[in-house]
């Protein structure tokens, strides 16, 4: 049964974090950090660098096991969630070998591949599904292309194709917007709209505030535990926002000294 | 001499050696693991495992001495070895401060003298110089024999997993979001890269069984934007740099191991100045049409 159907039981818990902590060789990374997110919602994870913002995040992706506390995707074990194809990872640009020889159609069907049998031969399902994933992004012109031959926001989006053609219900995207141009920025508001209509639930991982401000129904700041969680209007107060950059503006455009002016707007 | 030479036309100098059997099977070993290690250099090179590759090749070695004294396969001594020095790699890093290119050299370093201190101790007819610069032409039938059964468990297995492992090296955190076993994947690469370099060191020997195993990938890599065809690019050359210089090697009585990989030293470089869209001499119009 495909979880995204589930999204129309109203409060179908997508993610479900429970006084998790995490440690690195005895060192503690994030202590006590719970989260519940709800079919068809968007929430920014914001926090500064070395906060635990990233292991909050791998955690949720299985990559760090939690020394204490416990993780449910859909209800199931974060594993058992990645096995049925519903967790989908869009990776920060940096992250990537963008000489790497694949087109973008390639790039796509890798969203496909833990859905196929062991020779990870596409049939025509996964061939239409990338099809659409593409047009849904715009690149279906460039899908020739060598992956390396496009313009960040074009690399962004055909990242974003690959989690649509996997058809997660929950997607996780790191640092989405650094690096992107005005049209794919469009592109990315309108996608996460229909997401969220459709019942998935986005999780975006940025340092970003202004961005979370635009795209975010919730927000929860990270600085070694989550210092506050809700709705986005309510947590960004300039107060919290102290909190979880310790008083030191996380850059100046949009730091804690201008926030006042986006809380009340 | 030189009227010698004269005197043998294109078709003789192809034809003439394939009348010993000697040649016939230094010419089908030699091209068929030059195939395999080119096959594996493409995720070498993709995966950034160049050092990785050095230094496997050179740990192999008291591997190898260890299981012809003992008179075991020798691939199973460079299994061992292979995948142990990595394990030791892997351990040292993380319970210290040093950094992972020292570790690797200083791992690879010990394995490998490790190797000739037991040569020149174990009482046996292991032939340093054979395992050091490799000697297809003296190649035995039994050698032959674990040489082919090697080369296929390793092409059959790269077949088998090649989109799998095409996705570790191109993004493992989304290989590891599907559901992929990407721990399981990397160790199978590098059981892949233990078993080359064990067929590599047959042909070219352990010194310079490493380019075996990242040239034909990089000459591969300026050639095209696609993973399929860059593999059968770099298997193509590899083969033919292989056969190639199995001949040069006869015709010239230079060592064969060194003559098959300034063959392919010498395809790299003219892809590196003579390469369509990446070379230095790039066709410009090209890049613009694409």
């Amino acid at each position: 049964m495909n979880p995204i159907f589930k999204s129309h039981e109203k409060d179908f818990m997508r993610i479900e974090a429970d006084q998790v902590c995490v440690d690195y060789n005895g060192t503690v990374a994030l202590y006590d950090a719970s989260l519940n997110l709800k079919a068809g919602s968007i929430c920014g994870l914001v926090g500064m660098n070395g906060a635990g913002k990233s292991t909050f995040f791998k955690a949720l992706m299985g990559f760090v096991r939690p020394s204490r506390g416990k993780i449910r995707i859909n209800g199931i074990k974060v594993n058992q969630a990645q096995k049925e194809q519903s967790v989908a990872y869009v990776p920060q640009n940096e992250g990537i070998d963008y000489s790497f020889p694949v087109s973008v159609w390639d790039v796509v069907m890798m969203g496909r591949y833990g859905g196929m049998n062991i020779f990870r031969i596409p049939r025509e399902s996964d061939r239409r599904a990338v099809f659409h994933a593409l047009e849904r992004v715009d690149l279906l012109d460039l899908r020739e292309r060598p992956i390396g031959s496009l313009s960040g926001g074009q690399r962004k989006r055909a990242f974003l194709a690959r989690a649509i053609a996997q058809r997660a219900s929950v997607l996780l995207l790191d640092e989405p917007f650094s690096g992107v141009d005005v049209p794919t920025e469009k592109l990315m508001a309108e996608l996460f709209l229909q997401f969220r209509q459709e019942g998935h639930t986005i999780l975006i991982s940025t340092h970003d505030l202004n961005h979370v401000r635009d795209f975010c129904d919730f927000v929860v700041l990270i600085n070694k535990t989550v210092l506050a969680y809700g709705e986005t209007s309510e947590v960004f107060t300039s107060e919290n926002l102290n909190k979880t950059f310790g008083g030191i503006p996380p850059n100046p455009l949009s730091g804690p000294e201008s926030s006042k002016d986006f809380v009340n707007e | 001499m030189s009227e010698l030479l004269i005197s043998i036309t294109p078709l003789d100098w192809l034809l003439d050696p394939l009348t010993h059997d000697f040649m016939r099977r230094a010419l089908m070993v030699s091209a068929l693991v030059g195939g395999v290690c080119g096959l594996l250099s493409c995720y070498m090179t993709l995966k950034g495992w160049a050092l990785m590759g050095d230094a496997v090749s050179h740990a192999v070695m008291p591997g190898v001495v260890v299981a012809y004294a003992l008179g075991l396969p020798f691939s199973l001594g460079a299994f061992v070895f292979g995948v142990g020095s990595v394990a030791l790699i892997g351990f040292i890093k993380q319970k210290s401060r040093i950094k992972e290119d020292t570790v690797i050299g200083l791992v690879f370093t010990g394995f490998f003298a490790l190797g000739i201190v037991l040569v020149s101790k174990i009482k046996s007819n292991i032939d340093l110089m054979q395992i050091l610069f490799g000697s297809p032409l003296g190649i035995s039938q039994a050698d032959v024999k674990q040489t082919l059964i090697i080369s296929f468990v390793v092409i059959f297995i790269l077949l088998l997993f090649r989109k799998d492992l095409m996705l570790y090296c191109f993004d493992a955190k989304h290989a590891r979001s599907i559901g992929i076993n990407t721990g399981i994947l990397h160790y199978l690469l590098l059981t892949l890269l233990s078993l080359s370099a064990v067929v590599g060191l047959q042909t070219v020997g352990i010194i310079l069984v490493v380019a075996m195993l990242i040239t034909p990938g990089a000459t591969a890599y300026l050639l095209t934007d696609r993973f399929d065809r860059m593999t059968i690019l770099a298997v193509v050359s590899s083969s033919f740099s292989s056969a190639l210089g199995v001949y040069i090697s006869y015709w010239s009585d230079i060592e064969t191991g060194g003559s098959i990989v300034l063959v392919q030293t010498l395809i790299f470089l003219i892809a590196f100045l003579f390469a369509p869209k990446y070379g230095i001499f790039k066709n410009q119009s090209l890049i613009n049409n694409d």
